[in-house]
């Protein structure tokens, strides 16, 4: 048992509650700033997973929905990369989960009117564990952009969402995968809900020729960074000081 | 020039949009993909304690319900052991601590089904007042909010505790505040969320 603190959050990087170009933003942001607690046993802790809880299959996009011997429209990708803590450790075992739109921008969600068809053969979610180097890999179809209501004019970027839990309550996090050279990252509100272009950049999968499977799939990269934790050297323990 | 660290910085967050429940909530959103969803039982069937109903909505800065919220529950067991390695003592079998739930799409509403946790350490010898810790995203939250969920009939403990001390502003300590009543003999405590006006609910950066 270390029970050491996690580092603080750097909220700097991350998007304010409140940005006006993201106009849902507005009334769903809090306005009174957020007490800072330091840990204790509730955030140090957090759920863990198992391979009894999911399915290998899970991970396949281009299988786990498609009926028998038939495969979802699009091009096909693996999204592939590691999760590490920000002192470069593998967070190994820790559960992933990935959502997206079709290869035409259609989620398939009974809240989505979007005029693109279903994909009767693409479901949309994936999850899967990461493995002792804290590796993980899916399979899917690379999404489409879609429009949606803030400006009258605007569309997402062609992106991934994804979920993950670390270890610990403190680093459980969602975020969004977006994929190398996409024209419309950089005229985004909710990209641009982030101040730090470095930050942006993070959320940018590059083309990763070299794990594409040849005559088979492309494949993206993102590598994932969760808090880090101290060393329990000196006055960091959250006893015994 | 000074140095930099080389040490990595963590990956920024984006909202989890409105079709969150595809991911991790995939039966809500309207299709049968997986075989187990994640996040049904907290507590399993052979955890001791108090079986009790959580329930709540949470409104805007408009006061109108937010209809398309995905909740995180994270709770010790009635010993007050979290399911995980670093917390000292051992939890019942299937008991995983965790929950996930989300807000119906035309009312509003959640709820979850538990067992009330019981009081866990604070630092430095310190004891915490019973708790749920919640964790909340949806379309137009940035960054997932973290909060927590006391109950109003453990009121001596949450005198004490000393996360709710923390809260200088006093009259803001009610808005952690679960109230409890009974409907046909089960234990429900009601707690609505206000993300942002005058009775905003305490959030926390943990």
């Amino acid at each position: 048992m270390t029970e050491a603190e996690y580092y603080q959050r750097d909220r700097g990087r991350h998007p304010p509650a409140r940005d006006e170009g993201y106009k849902t933003s507005v009334a769903r942001s809090p306005n009174y700033p957020l007490i800072s607690l330091e840990n204790s046993v509730s955030e140090i802790t957090g759920p863990v997973f198992g391979h009894g809880d999911i399915d290998p299959l899970d991970r396949d996009l281009l299988k786990n929905y498609a009926k028998h011997g038939e495969s979802p429209i699009g091009e096909r990708i693996i999204v592939h990369g590691r999760v590490r803590d920000e002192n470069a450790r593998p967070v190994p075992n820790t559960l992933v989960e990935i959502w997206q739109a079709n290869a035409g921008g259609r989620y398939r969600h009974k809240k989505d009117t979007y005029l693109a068809p279903i994909d009767p053969n693409f479901g949309g979610c994936g999850r899967t564990l990461t493995d002792a180097d804290g590796y993980f890999y899916f399979r899917t179809v690379k999404p489409g952009a879609y429009p949606w209501r803030n400006g009258i004019n605007d569309w997402r970027p062609a992106h991934i969402h994804v979920s993950v839990f670390g270890h610990a309550w403190t680093q459980r996090l969602i975020t969004q995968m977006y994929f190398e050279g996409d024209p419309l990252i950089a005229t985004c509100p909710i990209v641009n809900t982030i101040r730090d272009k470095a930050a942006i950049g993070q959320l940018i999968a590059p083309l990763d020729r070299n794990a594409s499977i040849p005559l088979d799939s492309l494949a993206y990269r993102f590598d994932i960074v969760l808090r880090g934790r101290r060393a329990t050297l000196f006055e960091n323990r959250l006893e015994g000081n | 020039m000074t140095r930099t660290l080389d040490d990595l910085q963590e990956t920024p967050s984006q909202t989890a949009g409105p079709y969150v429940h595809i991911g991790l909530a995939p039966g809500a959103a309207g299709f049968d993909i997986y075989e187990r969803e994640l996040g049904h039982d907290i507590a399993g069937p052979n955890a001791a304690g108090e079986r009790i109903r959580i329930e709540g909505i949470v409104m805007d800065g408009t006061g109108s319900p937010v209809k398309d919220v995905l909740l995180e529950a994270w709770q010790a067991n009635a010993a007050g052991v979290y399911a995980h390695p670093e917390s000292p003592g051992a939890v019942e079998g299937g008991f995983r601590g965790w929950g996930r739930v989300i807000t119906d799409f035309e009312t509003g509403e959640w709820g979850f089904d538990t067992v009330k946790p019981g009081p866990v350490a604070g630092r430095n010898g310190t004891v915490q007042a019973p708790h749920i810790n919640l964790w909340i995203v949806a379309r137009g939250i940035n960054l997932g909010l973290n909060t927590r969920l006391y109950f109003d009939d453990e009121a001596e403990a949450n005198a004490a505790d000393p996360v709710l001390t923390l809260i200088e502003w006093e009259r803001r300590r009610a808005t952690l505040i679960a109230t409890r009543s009974e409907r046909g003999g089960t234990p429900v405590y009601r707690f609505d969320i206000t993300l942002q006006g005058g009775a905003e609910t305490v959030f926390f950066d943990i």
